[in-house]
């Protein structure tokens, strides 16, 4: 056992850095487990004791892999009053906004009705975590914005909720994950598009997610470090068949946000995807562009995680393929892989683009510019 | 290079640590089953205050199958991204090459040489019957 003797009150506070930045995937967590009990019907606090939830996933507590860290988030990130990680705003505050100077920060809130098979229970509970944003983060902070999450399986549910939230300030996008029960430019999902472009939130597609499927294409893997690179498998299954169904030929004012699954692997798909295009067009005939010009005018991409190649030309190659100004920065905190940002792009960028990938760039997509 | 008088033994029993700062420098002292090890409290990778991470073993694997677990309460983990390092010598596991976490020598002395000897005693109170935890820097 180690007794800590602490002597450094600060000890927790990071090294911070001096212009200001957004953080795009900052992840809240509920204190206690009836949290959420203000928000919802008295009808479902009984259905929960009575019932409990069922997911989709096949295990029926927990995620199916166990994590790096407790929660799996930082060590140093418990709140002095008690809790779990990311569960305290005053902490929240005190080691991560004030330090590292959080102009905006996006709150996508994990482990919500996302995964429920009770689709009035999802719809519930989404709701419910919408309120407590508000209640709890945004109205407290004006530097936090929250992701409006929504039952996702249930396209009619989802819009009405994001219908409900419009023009609401509070949020500034959607959520979905990218785990679901079938790939996310099915028609399902459509009603969630439609709901968003109506409302001018652009969809924040987080990895993770409990769809039921394995997270793999070929099933369940051994080790948490296989569902780990396995995020950027799914996310790519996701964003091919966004493009391939027509979703943004659908619906061409949607913005789409890919986070936490990086981007290294954005330019070889879309290579792949202009290459067979061009043989079989045929069966895909509502495209009326190439693949890969839907993905640079749809998609935007948060850093963390960021590709760490050897050679930073081979980032900066990545990059240059995306676009300076698709690029978010985000540093996942809590969670036990965050980024510091004071730490996390190598040296060799111009302070044009420095300023975007940290600010701008954020500002202007959720419509704070 | 200075030495640093920072607790008498007693304070720092095994399996405890104790946070210091030294010349503006985070310092941590374990005293890992009655040896002591110094290191500085900043991990290398991306400045977490690493000293606040768990003390493990080490997890090593000389073929597919086998698996030694050794080095008990020897490996200490980044509370934020877990990279392991040696207490005893800084070293890292992931990178041994590039990254090392400063390590800072640690002894024990008897009060009458604190005493006498060319030490700084700042925080303390210094008895000359007891042992003293001194880190080197």
């Amino acid at each position: 056992m180690n007794i800590q003797i602490r002597e450094r009150p600060d000890a927790a506070a990071s090294a911070g850095i001096k212009t200001a930045i957004a953080d795009c995937d900052i992840h809240p967590a509920r204190a206690t487990k009836d949290e959420l009990h203000p928000y919802l019907a008295k009808r479902w606090h009984s259905h929960l004791e009575t019932f409990g939830v069922h997911p989709y996933q096949g295990m029926m507590e927990g995620p199916p892999y166990p994590k790096a860290q407790p929660n799996a988030s930082r060590r140093d990130a418990y709140p002095p009053e008690g809790g779990p990680q990311g569960s305290s705003l005053s902490f929240m505050q005190k080691q991560h906004l004030d330090p590292n100077n959080v102009a905006l920060g996006v709150l996508n809130p994990l482990n919500t009705g996302q995964g429920i098979r009770n689709q009035d229970l999802a719809g519930a509970i989404c709701s419910a975590i919408n309120d407590w944003q508000i209640e709890k983060w945004t109205a407290k902070d004006s530097r936090l914005k929250g992701s409006v999450v929504v039952a996702n399986e249930d396209g009619v549910s989802a819009a009405a909720e994001i219908r409900k939230r419009a023009g609401d300030k509070n949020f500034v996008q959607v959520l979905l994950l990218s785990r679901n029960v079938e790939p996310l430019g099915q028609r399902r999902y459509w009603p969630i598009y439609e709901a968003a472009q109506e409302a001018g939130l652009p969809i924040g597609v987080h990895a993770f997610g409990f769809g039921g499927n394995p997270i793999t294409a070929s099933g369940w893997p051994s080790y948490y470090i296989e569902e780990m690179v396995g995020h950027s498998q799914c996310q790519q299954t996701a964003l091919a068949s966004l493009v391939l169904e027509g979703v943004f030929e659908r619906f061409p004012k949607l913005k789409m946000v890919m986070v936490e699954a990086g981007f290294g692997w954005a330019p070889s798909l879309a290579w792949r995807l202009d290459k067979v295009f061009a043989r079989l067009h045929a069966e895909v005939p509502h495209l009326k562009r190439k693949p890969s010009e839907y993905i640079r005018d749809h998609i935007w991409w948060t850093t963390q995680p960021m590709e760490d190649p050897e050679s930073r030309d081979h980032l900066f190659q990545t990059i240059e393929w995306i676009g300076w100004d698709r690029l978010l920065f985000a540093t996942d905190y809590p969670h036990w892989d965050y980024d510091e940002p004071s730490r996390v792009l190598p040296a060799g960028v111009s302070d044009a683009n420095r300023q975007a990938f940290y600010l701008d760039n954020a500002k202007q997509l959720y419509g704070m510019a | 290079m200075a030495r640093h008088v920072i607790a008498p033994v007693d304070e720092l029993p095994p399996g405890s640590r104790k946070f210091l700062e030294i010349d503006g420098r985070p310092i941590a002292v374990f005293n890992v089953k009655g040896e002591f090890f110094g290191l500085l409290n900043r991990c290398p990778h991306q400045g977490a205050a690493l000293c606040e991470g768990p003390l493990i073993g080490l997890a090593s694997s000389s073929d597919p199958g086998e698996i030694e677990y050794t080095k008990l309460g020897e490996i200490l983990r980044c509370p934020w991204h877990g990279w392991e390092f040696d207490i005893r010598t800084g070293q890292s596991y992931c990178d041994p090459r590039r990254f090392r976490v400063r390590a800072y020598p640690v002894s024990v002395e008897p009060g009458t040489n604190v005493v006498k000897g060319p030490y700084v005693a700042e925080t303390i109170k210094v008895a000359v019957e007891s042992d003293y935890v001194v880190v080197e820097l």
